[in-house]
């Protein structure tokens, strides 16, 4: 953690102060999945099983948030009609 | 009861638990919370156990839970539970917080449920105090590198239950969690897996319309404990429901009920496969599989055993 | 006008607990029956019982969870109350340090008990002496109208928006929890008014852009019971170091301010001297034994001999800075610890008050009497004896040994 990051008042009961959304856990992946949308049928499985919460459902299109996504393939494997690829991070 | 639920509409519902939380990938312990607090109104405080769960989310200065939630130690979380609980009622007598009823969940491992938080938890349904107790079941102390604890299954490897020359892996089965707390008399039972996620949330949904202790047995596979590719974690879970080794199922009101995946299993025993699909897929019993098929015997044995109890139970009842 | 202000009732101090904590506003009440507490979980429980207070009482199955019923409850706004004793408090251990960890006000009545093995139910303060590290303030009474007092302005203290921190107040076991005692007891709006009703302090969280209660209310989404490593931990743990030492202050603010209500004070609050200005000899002690050495004392200032009482009231924080003021220049100190430190020179009291004294341009010679242990009496013979002996000290004979057990056979 650099000096800048530092949270110099700390609160006096000790609660966190920032949200883990400022934790971008994407840098894990090692693999990312690509969601092929002509393919994609919007049935949202892939939202209901992804740990990260990196499935996003804006209305119309399924997309996954790489900001988060550490990369674990669980989409890939459950998407019922195989709309998801699981492509290696360069 | 089991009214429809819009999946569309779930995920567009507010977050409750953030991303950018430090689960390893592939954990189910994260796909377990966002299901039953999806399913749950505000207000509402999370209270959770010592354990991976709390660790992975709350690391200084972030949180990951948009809800308020507490973490006070490894064993103490229904008792924890408890005293929200009653600081609500009393905070409501004197005319604090309205009359809007706050959802107390517990989330805590199988470690801080099974063994150690076992005493806080008997005597938080014993009290009957009004909480939901989920239990998310990774089958080991796995926040402290996969130890065996009462939740671990017979023959499991786990780096307190190794394969010794002598003792080849855990030599006990599995305590009966869930039956425990039925003999409680607690106002609702049930098993669940993030897999069968339309069953677990249903599941929910009728433990928030009890009121009393109720409590969740959730399966939570960890790629890193149990040792199998991390993008399995929902297969395994089916793997589970489908072998008996995790039949799904709900006890309230004095009757017990299959469900889901195991209630066609019941009615078409056809589908049950053997322990050894559930086992062959995890690295945690790859002696298991590797020996003389001994401990697979024997847990095929105690699987069916608790199968045949639990059809005996579920049918009685019906009858 | 003194007779205005309330009445007197024969209570014992297990009682005259209940009844304070009865006037106190108290929200959530969680407790484990254990001798000698029990007194004081069996009237609230009747308090409970009759409607007579709007508290929740929850019957746990352990101290471990009577505690931790009272965390999630003060966590949720309440303010709690819980008592124990002796094995009770050590079960609690883990989370005495968790509760000053989380900032969370609970007070809590601990009846010393001496700890097993042996088992003993007798009074010695190994119990809460050994919890001096985990942060929590601790306050040693007298009698029961101190005990009544104390545990009023406990709730005062502990919730004050610098500290936010719990109070123990230790009682000795049956010498104070059992005896029957005149007790003067304020009216039950005088008390009310005093305490008021529990006000959780604000933090600052980001994410939300604003102040909001340290409190989870069901709705606000703020994170409690967090993990911090090397990064923040230390400093978190400097904050309560702080924040202990600002208690000392308010200490003396509440006890003055109660003073005003109800005409009656312990010394300064922190501190509680009686013949010490101009002492050749003074004996330092806390808790009820030091009515004893009180008799003993008065009966030779009467024979012309200059000899001192300092009664600490407190503990944590160790009022050293007063101690040192109302001592320097005396010469001779003995201190009187109802405790054991297998394995160091001398005990917790002994240790700190000398350790306190060691900047002095002329140190006094301290010597520690260990007396009590599991209930053993502390007769005025005895301190007639200690104080003859510090007497010689002063006369310049050295002492044989400066940390002696009494009453003790072998």
């Amino acid at each position: 953690m650099s000096e800048s990051d530092y949270i110099k008042e700390l609160p006096l009961v000790p609660t966190t102060v920032r949200q883990s959304t400022e934790v971008k856990t994407g840098s894990w992946r090692g693999r990312r999945p690509v969601i092929n949308s002509s393919r994609c049928v919007r049935c949202l499985i892939c939202w209901v099983y992804c740990p990260e919460s990196s499935i996003v459902w804006d209305g119309e299109c399924v997309r996954v948030d790489y900001d988060f996504c550490k990369g674990c393939g669980i989409c890939y494997r459950e998407c019922p009609v195989k709309a998801v690829e699981m492509v290696p991070e360069g | 009861m089991s009214s429809s639920i819009n999946i569309k509409e779930l995920a567009r519902s507010k977050l409750k638990l953030l991303p950018g939380h430090r689960h390893c990938p592939g954990c189910a312990a994260p796909i377990i919370v966002k299901l039953v607090l999806a399913t749950i109104d505000e207000p509402v405080v999370v209270v959770n156990a010592t354990g991976c769960l709390q660790v992975a989310t709350t690391i200084f200065p972030y949180t990951s839970w948009n809800v308020p939630w507490i973490h006070n130690a490894f064993e103490n979380a229904a008792a924890t539970a408890s005293g929200v609980e009653a600081a609500f009622k009393a905070l409501r007598k004197r005319g604090v917080v309205g009359d809007v009823g706050v959802n107390v969940i517990v989330f805590g491992g199988d470690g801080g449920t099974y063994d150690i938080g076992f005493q806080s938890l008997s005597g938080m349904v014993e009290r009957g105090h009004n909480i939901l107790y989920v239990l998310y079941d990774n089958e080991a102390y796995m926040n402290t590198g996969i130890q065996r604890s009462g939740g671990t299954p017979y023959g499991a490897l786990t780096t307190t239950s190794p394969y010794g020359t002598v003792i080849p892996g855990k030599p006990q089965h599995k305590k009966p969690i869930a039956d425990i707390m039925v003999a409680h008399r607690a106002a609702y039972v049930a098993t669940a897996t993030p897999a069968h996620w339309v069953d677990l949330i249903n599941k929910v949904r009728r433990a928030l319309s009890t009121i009393g202790p109720k409590f969740l047995h959730v399966l939570s596979p960890c790629p890193r404990g149990w040792r199998f590719d991390e993008s399995m974690s929902i297969e395994i879970c089916r793997l589970a429901v489908d072998t008996c080794y995790f039949p799904l199922w709900e006890y309230g009101g004095g009757v017990w009920r299959l469900t889901s995946r195991s209630l066609e299993i019941a009615r078409n025993p056809a589908l049950k496969k053997p322990v050894e699909e559930f086992v062959k897929v995890q690295e945690r019993f790859r002696h298991a599989v590797s020996d003389d098929q001994r401990i697979i015997k024997e847990l095929q044995a105690y699987v069916d055993a608790m199968w045949e109890d639990l059809l005996n139970r579920c049918a009685v009842r019906h009858s | 006008m003194r007779a205005l202000l309330g009445s007197v009732k024969a209570l014992n101090g297990a009682e005259a607990v209940a009844y304070a904590v009865k006037q106190s506003n108290v929200d959530v009440i969680s407790a484990y029956p254990i001798t000698p507490q029990t007194i004081i979980v069996e009237r609230l429980s009747e308090f409970v019982a009759n409607g007579e207070i709007h508290a929740e009482y929850v019957n746990v199955e352990s101290e471990h969870s009577a505690l931790s019923t009272c965390m999630g409850a003060a966590a949720a706004g309440a303010r709690t109350f819980t008592a124990t004793s002796s094995q009770g408090l050590a079960l609690m251990w883990e989370l005495l340090y968790v509760t000053s960890g989380l900032r969370l006000p609970v007070v809590m009545a601990v009846v010393n008990r001496a700890l097993s093995a042996p088992i003993n139910i007798h009074c010695d303060h190994s119990d809460s002496i050994g919890a001096r590290d985990s942060g929590w303030i601790q306050f040693y009474v007298e009698n029961s109208q101190e005990a009544y007092d104390t545990v009023i302005q406990a709730f005062k203290i502990a919730e004050h928006s610098d500290i936010q921190l719990p109070v123990m107040v230790n009682l000795d076991g049956f010498h104070i929890s059992h005896t029957l005692e005149n007790v003067n007891i304020l009216p039950d709006q005088v008390v009310s008014d005093f305490v008021g009703f529990r006000k959780p302090a604000n933090v600052r969280v980001e994410y939300l852009g604003r102040e909001v209660p340290a409190v989870l209310d069901g709705v606000t989404p703020i994170s409690l019971g967090i993990i911090a490593l090397s990064d923040y931990y230390y400093e978190f743990k400097m904050m309560l170091v702080d924040a202990i030492d600002k208690v000392k202050s308010v200490i003396k603010e509440v006890h003055n301010d109660y003073l005003k209500v109800s005409w009656r004070g312990y010394g300064d609050g922190l501190i509680d001297p009686y013949g010490v200005d101009g002492a050749d000899i003074v004996l330092v002690i806390m808790g009820s034994a030091a009515g004893t050495v009180k008799y003993v004392v008065k009966k030779l200032l009467e024979s012309g001999l200059r000899v001192g009482v300092l009664r600490l009231r407190t503990f944590r924080p160790f009022p050293y800075e007063e101690v040192v003021k109302v001592l320097s220049g005396v010469k001779v100190i003995g201190v009187m610890d109802r405790a054991t430190s297998p394995g160091a020179y001398g005990a917790p009291l002994f240790n700190e008050l000398r350790s306190a004294l060691y900047d002095l341009d002329s140190r006094p010679t301290v010597v520690n009497f260990i007396y009590g242990i599991g209930g053993r009496d502390l007769e005025p013979l005895t301190v007639k004896r200690i104080c003859e002996k510090l007497l010689e000290f002063g006369r310049g004979v050295k002492p044989a040994s400066y940390v002696e057990y009494v009453g003790v056979r072998r």
